[in-house]
């Protein structure tokens, strides 16, 4: 048959993967790199772009309101990934009991993650609301006045996060439990009957052959959060903004209201360069803790 | 034989595709018009528009493109990048000065008719560098709604056209004493608010030449102090107090004595339950009053610039236009023409719609630069510094100096 050898085989195996070839190197390859030349350029959209040079990179080095931001991003990194992992952790063994009825619960843990940005945070600026909220309402039974929350600078950012563990919870979870599902029932059964508690069945069985699992989930979680972003435009209140700021924020802001296309293309290519090193860390770390013999 | 007529027919609907339309008449021209403002409630207003200057140019058809005020000045660029801006294209006053400066409108100063009844200051705040780079379209302001129920309630006189803002600080305590969720007054802290306030105290954002900027004028400081003293002297809400609740809800609540908002709010007002009626707004050293305007622009890269501007022409000052605004309720046109706006004149409430006119004798229009978003946001994040109790006016304003000298050097 024609085509199954040497360069005409490439040929038509160019041929049918043409449609999503063109698609990828005009619609992504080619907005990727002509960002990566748009950063050494001054573009306002309106008029013709104007070489600067690398003046983007050392505008970027002295913007205070670009480190805030990352600084910003940094923290919600810093309280968010331990606690989604460690929730989603417990969401996932709680699941993964052998109950009546546990899909309907598996189903119920992942409703947040399938709604809306928006609905999310309607429903949780009305819960973190200070006068009219559910929470300081709780709080003040219990006899504590509850923070501004969302209309306080100081405390935005972590309402945010609380948010962001709530809603993401579910995504994590079943990563999570596909993995303890993979574990195979006979290594319980072989440390039952070398009494192991189930303490000692979870930290000596359980967590490392999940480890695998945890990382995939680690590595998702931190180049999402890294890229946080439409928790942090809806939900803090206009007085509290300047507390929550975050990176691709101020990438929005640059490029879509300031009409700033190189810098904002620069800041783009700062998280990138960033969110890369730490996946790269993280990949070559993981032969330290991550356990993949079963 | 199948395979063959589907691949003629495929064919054939390629080449009708690429062909040229012949459905109009060869001489016509079709000028395409983008607006935010009558999307979506008065798009078929806009079509009156088009019909009637349609029957008066009948070789001249419009195309109307809309979309929100959200999305449409990010659609608009869009346009310009890829050499298809529209032939005539709305531009609120604030993003005006970006575009003159890029050197993307048409002068219009030689097409433009001169009995064409435009507010002089309005035709005026569309110039760049001697040319007149779009026309006024419609214009908004501010003035001080009050709940006449509650001035009652208190035993206060209501506000006269001569009140400065020492006279509603009284009214304001005397209406936050009916009862612990009662406010007296709302006037937002934030950028629009600010330079307008700045203004009635003689102060202005920038030099005259707009190199440098003069925020931290001591008459600036004093403007920003008076607007933070409602919030510190317990008669206006602060965020938390507030709680998220706008101050136009708190107004419809019945539990705002006055609140400094934007005529365009009226139709909102007309069925709370109580008494309410506007007034003009309180002075500083004098009156001052927001002048908004929308204004609309010719592409320069038109191919039909005659016809772009006689379509921008006769949208902004037609007697048809005009008419079909006021009676929709759409924006008000920017004209001298008090004929106009009789029908405006005699809908209540509120009853003295007249204050809409007066507010036009002591206007002040936005501070504008090419940087306009960053300057806003800027003195904004400052703005809630001061509120949040983090910086004081001075020390805000100083900064917001440096900023601002930063921006438009």
């Amino acid at each position: 048959m024609v085509g199954e050898v040497g360069f005409r085989k490439w040929g038509w195996v160019a041929f049918f993967l043409a449609p999503s070839l063109i698609g990828l190197l005009v619609f992504v390859l080619g907005p990727i790199l002509s960002s990566l030349g748009l950063t050494l350029f001054d573009w306002n959209l309106l008029s013709d772009p104007k070489f600067i040079k690398f003046d983007n990179f050392k505008e970027l080095y002295h913007d205070k309101d670009f480190w805030i931001a990352f600084k910003h991003t940094l923290m919600f990194i810093t309280y968010y990934i331990p606690s989604v992992l460690v929730t989603a952790l417990i969401t996932a063994l709680l699941l993964n009991q052998r109950l009546r009825g546990v899909s309907v619960f598996r189903t119920a843990f992942f409703v947040p993650v399938v709604a809306s940005w928006v609905v999310v945070a309607v429903i949780w600026k009305w819960i973190f609301n200070p006068r009219f909220g559910l929470l300081n309402f709780l709080l003040a039974k219990l006899g504590i006045e509850g923070p501004a929350w969302l209309f306080d600078p100081d405390t935005a950012l972590y309402a945010i996060i609380i948010t962001s563990v709530w809603k993401d919870t579910g995504f994590v979870a079943v990563m999570l439990l596909a993995g303890l599902q993979n574990i195979p029932e006979t290594y319980y059964e072989a440390a039952k009957i070398d009494g192991a508690r189930p303490w000692q069945r979870l930290r000596f069985i359980t967590l490392p052959l999940l480890t695998p699992s945890i990382f995939f989930a680690l590595i998702i979680s931190l180049i999402n959060s890294f890229q946080v972003f439409e928790q942090a435009w809806l939900m803090p209140e206009r007085f509290a903004r300047s507390g929550t700021t975050v990176v691709v924020e101020q990438i929005v802001n640059n490029a879509f209201r300031y009409s700033r296309m190189g810098y904002a293309a620069t800041m783009s290519w700062v998280l990138f360069v960033v969110i890369f090193a730490i996946t790269f860390v993280q990949i070559r770390l993981q032969k330290r803790w991550v356990n993949y013999d079963l | 034989m199948f395979r063959r007529l589907v691949t003629l027919s495929l064919l054939l609907v390629v080449v009708l595709g690429v062909m040229p339309h012949h459905s109009q008449a060869q001489d016509s021209v079709t000028v395409t018009y983008f607006t935010f403002s009558a999307a979506p409630d008065h798009l078929a207003d806009l079509d009156t528009i088009i019909a009637a200057f349609e029957a008066e140019n009948p070789t001249i058809n419009v195309e109307v493109e809309s979309a929100p005020f959200a999305d449409y000045f990010t659609l608009l660029q869009g346009d310009f990048v890829a050499d298809d801006a529209p032939d005539v294209f709305e531009l609120n006053y604030e993003n005006f000065v970006s575009y003159a400066a890029n050197d993307v409108l048409l002068d219009l100063s030689d097409s433009l008719s001169t009995d064409a009844p435009y507010y002089p200051a309005a035709l005026g705040a569309f110039q760049y560098e001697d040319q007149q780079l779009a026309l006024p379209e419609s214009f908004s302001t501010v003035l001080l709604f009050y709940n006449a129920d509650l001035f009652d309630q208190a035993g206060i006189e209501y506000p006269t056209a001569e009140w400065t803002w020492e006279d509603a600080m009284t009214a304001a305590a005397a209406i936050r004493g009916l009862g612990e969720d009662t406010w007296g007054i709302y006037s937002p802290v934030q950028f629009w608010e600010f330079y307008k306030k700045a203004g009635q105290n003689d102060c202005a954002f920038f030099n005259e030449d707009m190199t440098e900027s003069t925020i931290n004028a001591p008459e600036c400081v004093q403007a920003l102090e008076t607007m933070l003293s409602f919030i510190n002297e317990d008669v206006m809400p602060d965020p938390v107090e507030q709680a998220g609740v706008s101050p136009e809800e708190l107004f419809q609540n019945g539990q705002l004595g006055m609140v400094v908002t934007g005529i365009w709010m009226f139709s909102a007002f007309a069925e709370v339950p109580f008494n309410w009626d506007v007034q003009l707004e309180p002075g500083l050293a004098h009156k001052g009053h927001h002048f908004f305007a929308n204004g609309v622009a010719v592409a320069k890269d038109t191919e039909h610039p005659a016809e772009a501007a006689a379509w921008a022409q006769y949208l902004t000052s037609s007697e048809t236009a005009a008419t079909v605004r006021v009676a929709t309720g759409w924006e008000l046109p920017a004209l001298d023409k008090p004929e106009y706006f009789a029908a405006y004149l005699e809908q209540t409430p509120p009853a003295n719609r007249a204050a809409v006119f007066q507010a036009l004798e002591s206007p002040i229009v936005p501070p504008v630069i090419v940087r306009q978003n960053e300057m806003q946001d800027t003195v904004n994040a400052l703005l809630e510094a001061v509120v949040n109790g983090e910086l004081d006016p001075q020390t805000a304003l100083d900064t917001a100096k440096d900023e601002l000298d930063a921006l438009v050097q």
